[in-house]
């Protein structure tokens, strides 16, 4: 790699609540065009890493750099910045549920950029044709939608306004393998043709495999393994090992008690 | 911790909370006149508020009204004075109680609805959502519901002002051998344009109010089902301490004039 400047690069970060220290110096370079996926147990700071990097957290200490611009003191610009290049998908999808389906995956050409609603329609459809939902679907209220449409939904609607960098928080939980195929070749696409770096976090090890350039696991607050999806296997790194054949027995101990 | 701590402590709190408020709102209103407006959510709001109002807050006018009519006559028959029933009768609903009971009831209505539905939208992470897609929530959320509210109340205080006086002239004509065309022709005569716009101005500042608390808590709250409902709750109060506080205020200037 002989990239310049990472469209990520993460130093040092830390974020914690109250007396709940989360990330503890996490270090992380994502390299432009390129797709990183972020594996760890549940609760390790997955989520609080990715809504750190987008700007909805403010980080205790640590820079943030995306592409090159350092966005760590969390202004109003730097959101801005920040948002006019990113699109991301919640974990719990997040749709507005007020609003048609359409609607919401329009939500930022018919708000932000003002298009008019025929045209921010047709790219909704057409959205959600990638995502593998008929028109129909658009007309419908997001509560009208099983889990794993709502999911789709949300997908459809981060990469709405073809954003250079995406954040996914497990994209194929809940959705039934073959659909988390499609799934998974849609962030290939994007990533693949449309330049688009990627970020996404999931628990999913065949998705990993397949949409990830690298993977890097996070532990306790930290990147602890970082490398080619092929390299995983034999990672040599016990923790790693211990999550990717998802053995309860190993060096990760879960916080269950045994009476 | 000594009784000086705490009283100390909770002051300080309170001053802390108000500021944040007033940021709120001031924030809030900024971004609506700054723009972008989203004049779809300002009317949607406004048909929501408004509109659905109407309804409950006529049927507080109307019996309002009525129940004024009858005490005033009773009160003032112990000194002769009943035939000043109208008089006494409009300048109470048009000042008063038109835009105190309006205001009240739309902050039952409205304050809540508006906590519970910004509340969800914040625990469920739509509001976060919202920026993520280039659109402030301030502007999206906030400014039209402040808008609309603020508009809607003047209107729906002038309805509740006139369905008001109707009850008291029901009662007074129908019940208490009231003439019609002379209880109209003395209110016509005795009202004059301060006391109504008076309480249209403290109507617009009810309104006001009324939204930012709504907003304010929704906006704040944490936590799921549990900190929505609490956020509702604390929502609707604030606002009716806020209206009847403001009311006092708005009156001991106006009454100077
Ligand atoms: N807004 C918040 N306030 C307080 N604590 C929080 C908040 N968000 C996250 N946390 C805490 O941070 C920790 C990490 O949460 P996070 O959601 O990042 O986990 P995760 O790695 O995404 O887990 P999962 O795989 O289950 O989604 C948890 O202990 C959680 O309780
Ligand atoms: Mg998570």
């Amino acid at each position: 790699m002989t990239e310049t400047t990472p469209a990520i690069s993460v130093r040092d970060l830390h974020k914690g609540f109250d007396s709940n220290q989360v990330l503890r110096g996490v270090d992380l370079d994502v390299n432009t065009g390129r797709s990183l996926v972020v594996i760890g147990g549940s609760g390790t700071g997955k989520s609080v890493l990715l809504k750190c990097i987008i700007g909805l957290m403010r980080p205790d200490r640590g820079t943030i750099e995306v592409d090159g611009r350092n966005i760590s003191r969390h202004t109003e610009s730097d959101r801005r910045y920040m948002t006019r290049m990113t699109g991301m998908l919640f974990q719990g999808s997040a749709l507005f549920d007020s609003l048609k389906v359409w609607e919401n995956v329009a939500f930022r050409l018919l708000n932000a950029e003002k298009k008019s609603r025929k045209a921010a329609r047709e790219k909704a459809i057409e959205c959600l044709g990638q995502v593998g939902l008929s028109p129909e679907v658009g007309d419908l209220q997001p509560a009208a939608l099983s889990g794993g449409m709502q999911k789709r939904v949300s997908l459809a609607r981060a990469i709405a306004s073809d954003p250079q960098i995406l954040f996914f928080d497990e994209p194929t939980t809940g959705l039934d393998p073959i659909m988390a195929d499609v799934i998974n070749n849609l962030i290939v696409d994007r990533v693949k043709a449309l330049g688009a770096t990627a970020v996404s976090i999931t628990h999913d090890m065949a998705s990993a495999r397949k949409i990830a350039d690298e993977i890097a696991m996070l532990y306790q607050g930290r990147i602890i393994w970082r490398g080619a999806p092929d390299e995983i296997e034999n990672s040599g790194n016990p923790m790693v090992d211990q999550f990717v054949h998802g053995r309860a027995e190993g060096p990760i101990k879960m916080a269950v008690r045994k009476s | 911790m000594n009784i000086f701590a705490l009283t100390g402590s909770l002051t300080i709190e309170g001053l802390r909370e108000t500021g944040r408020m007033a940021n709120f709102a001031g924030r809030g209103a900024l971004s609506g006149i700054l723009g972008p407006f989203y004049w779809r959510a300002f009317f949607s709001s406004l048909m929501r508020i408004g509109f659905t109002s109407l309804p409950v807050v006529g049927l507080t006018a109307v019996f309002t009204g009525a129940a004024l009519a009858l005490n005033i006559y009773d009160g003032s028959l112990r000194f002769n004075a009943e035939t000043f029933l109208p008089q006494i009768l409009s300048v109470s609903i048009v000042r008063e109680l038109g835009p105190v009971l309006a205001a009240l009831m739309v902050a039952g209505r409205c304050a809540s609805a508006m906590a519970a539905e910004i509340g969800t939208m914040r625990v469920t992470e739509q509001i976060d959502a919202m920026s993520t897609l280039a659109v402030d929530p301030y502007k999206y959320l906030i400014a039209p519901r402040i808008a609309a509210t603020t508009l809607a109340l003047p209107i729906l205080v002038l309805i509740a002002d006139i369905i008001g006086i109707y009850g008291g002239y029901l009662v007074a004509v129908y019940g208490l051998d009231f003439s019609g065309p002379v209880f109209i022709r003395n209110i016509a005569e005795f009202i004059e344009n301060r006391d109504t716009i008076s309480g249209l101005i403290k109507a617009a500042v009810f309104g006001f109010l009324i939204a930012v608390m709504g907003c304010y808590y929704g906006f704040r709250s944490r936590g799921g089902a549990q900190g929505v409902g609490a956020a509702t709750r604390t929502a609707v109060v604030a606002a009716a301490v806020a209206i009847l506080a403001s009311n006092y205020v708005m009156t001991s200037f106006m009454v100077e004039f």
